[in-house]
């Protein structure tokens, strides 16, 4: 695409599909050096072979290999340019009348506290970055994070936290002296393989679709590339001035309704 | 590299100086024709050093947004020599500070007039062009309103300008809505800067000074930045480049959407 990220590293948690690989992809293509993090191996070799990126075996709840993850980084790398905390879940949520408290724990270690974490090794590695403490932190969050869902109730809560995560965090970093900014986007529904997934599994996979597309008033799911175009622009100098905001993607889904 | 706006035609309100100067010449920077529209008369000699550092072929329209009339001519205009319109940037502002039980109804006026009637016309009226022109290119053609923090939280003596950007972000939105309902091709967004380095920043200062507020405007400048979690105002270019951001293709999903550029401002 461009050059705007050349000599940049940036982090991609959950990069292994959907957005966060599409955010790989993206930043590669924009001139960063990637690492990603996830679960799947056999899905993230064919990534690294087309991006060059470098792939790490990790879970952003694991609070012990955060150090080696960091670690990895400063000795192969040297510095952190761009965070892009993106890996969540949703497996086992549910309503307020149906949630397993188990389930609620796990979706809160990894949509919110992972997110934490992500945020926490990103400032302190992006601190000791050679020119001084420079970065962009950019957080996944939700337009749920604006309008909670009855039936996914952790991911809704955990989607809202995150936010407040950026803003703090852009807070304390902006009062530290630091120039690391930290942002949140809210995407609405993005046509990833897990949505296509869920929605040829239904009896009417048309139907299913439909419905996904009608959330928003543009009348479509968002690509995973439109998506990750605005990670690489919070992530690029371009955003310079750009801290402690929250970014809808969402095709107009939450800016109102489209009437009767 | 590729600007991403080859080809296309844009129109800056308040293109002269400020935000609206920078964002047009990163617009022209990506590769779009670029329409400056402004008040001052076009064979004013602050018109052409402003034409020659956008570049690309920048042109200039006399342009009173707040005249419906001067909208009609100025579209035509640009349908006449270019054929097309991709990207509005509605920019031109106004302050008119002052306390509520003290201000006119003509000051009060004066705001809306430009702040808000002026984006209100502007999309009006280029409504037809840029629908036409939206229609064979991905994520069709992009409105960018230009609103301010102000459009989110209210200052003391600023109730005209507050009103006049809050109607901003929410008529965003209505466009946005409204497009999409009907499958027009435009997407609308509005941008929200925080305290920008600009002329409009320093006269507001220069006149709290006189008015006793501060010894001098450098001391307000210096209470803002410290206000602002980055510590510092933003420069144009900073705000320029999230209006060529959304005027691009890398926005085609984004409409309706509040883009605040204000170093953590509003996150305190």
């Amino acid at each position: 695409m461009s050059d705007r990220l050349a000599g940049k590293v940036a982090l991609v948690t959950g990069g292994t599909g959907g957005i966060g690989a599409g955010a790989v992809k993206r930043l590669a293509a924009d001139g960063a050096k990637v690492i990603f993090t996830g679960s799947r191996k056999e899905a993230a070799e064919p990534l690294c072979a087309e991006t060059g990126a470098t792939f790490v075996s990790h879970r952003v709840e694991d609070v012990a290999a955060w150090e080696d993850l960091s670690a990895m980084i400063r000795k192969d790398f040297g510095r952190l340019d761009i965070a892009f905390a993106n890996a969540g879940i949703e497996k086992g949520d549910g309503s307020i009348e149906t949630i397993d408290v188990d389930n609620w724990n796990q979706i809160i270690a990894v949509n919110q506290t992972g997110v934490m974490l992500t945020a926490q090794h990103a400032v302190r590695i992006m601190k000791d970055n050679p020119e001084g403490p420079t970065g962009s932190i950019i957080i996944n969050s939700s337009m749920n994070a604006l309008r909670a869902m009855g039936n996914y109730m952790g991911y809704s809560v955990t989607k809202a936290a995150v936010v407040a995560i950026a803003k703090s965090a852009a807070n304390y970093c902006g009062q530290a002296g630091y120039k690391i900014r930290v942002n949140a986007i809210l995407p609405g529904v993005v046509e990833t393989d897990l949505i296509l997934n869920i929605m040829n599994s239904q009896p009417d996979p048309d139907a299913a679709r439909a419905m996904y597309e009608g959330m928003s008033p543009l009348n479509r799911m968002a690509k995973v590339e439109e998506v990750a175009a605005l990670v690489a622009f919070l992530g690029s100098d371009e955003a310079a001035f750009i801290s402690g905001g929250e970014y809808t993607i969402d095709g107009a889904s939450t800016a109102g309704t489209q009437g009767v | 590299m590729s600007g991403g706006l080859e080809g296309r035609v844009a129109i800056v309100t308040g293109g002269l100086r400020g935000i609206g100067l920078a964002a047009s010449m990163q617009l022209a920077a990506k590769g779009a024709k670029v329409w400056v529209g402004d008040l001052t008369p076009a064979d004013h000699a602050e018109v052409a050093p402003a034409l020659e550092q956008i570049g690309n072929g920048a042109a200039y329209i006399e342009l009173d947004v707040a005249s419906e009339q001067s909208w009609i001519d100025a579209v035509a205009k640009v349908e006449g020599e270019d054929g097309r319109l991709d990207v509005l940037v509605n920019n031109a502002g106004i302050d008119g500070t002052g306390r509520i039980q003290d201000m006119s109804l003509d000051l009060w006026r004066k705001v809306q007039s430009v702040n808000s009637d002026g984006a209100f016309l502007g999309v009006k009226h280029s409504f037809a062009l840029m629908e036409k022109s939206g229609k064979d290119r991905k994520g069709g053609s992009s409105i960018i309103n230009v609103s301010s923090v102000m459009g989110f939280v209210a200052f003391p003596e600023s109730a005209a300008y507050c009103a006049s950007k809050g109607a901003i972000r929410l008529f965003t939105k209505a466009c946005a809505v409204e497009f999409a309902a009907y499958g027009v091709p435009i997407r609308t967004n509005s941008v929200h800067p925080g305290f920008v380095q600009t002329p409009l920043l320093d006269a507001g200062f220069e006149r709290m000074v006189k008015r006793g507020v501060a010894d001098k405007a450098q001391d307000l400048k210096d209470q803002v930045a410290a206000s602002t979690p980055v510590n510092r105002l933003a420069d144009p270019e900073e705000i320029a480049a999230a209006i060529a951001f959304l005027a691009t293709e890398d926005a085609s999903y984004m409409t309706g959407s509040e883009v605040v550029v204000d170093g953590g401002y509003l996150a305190r």
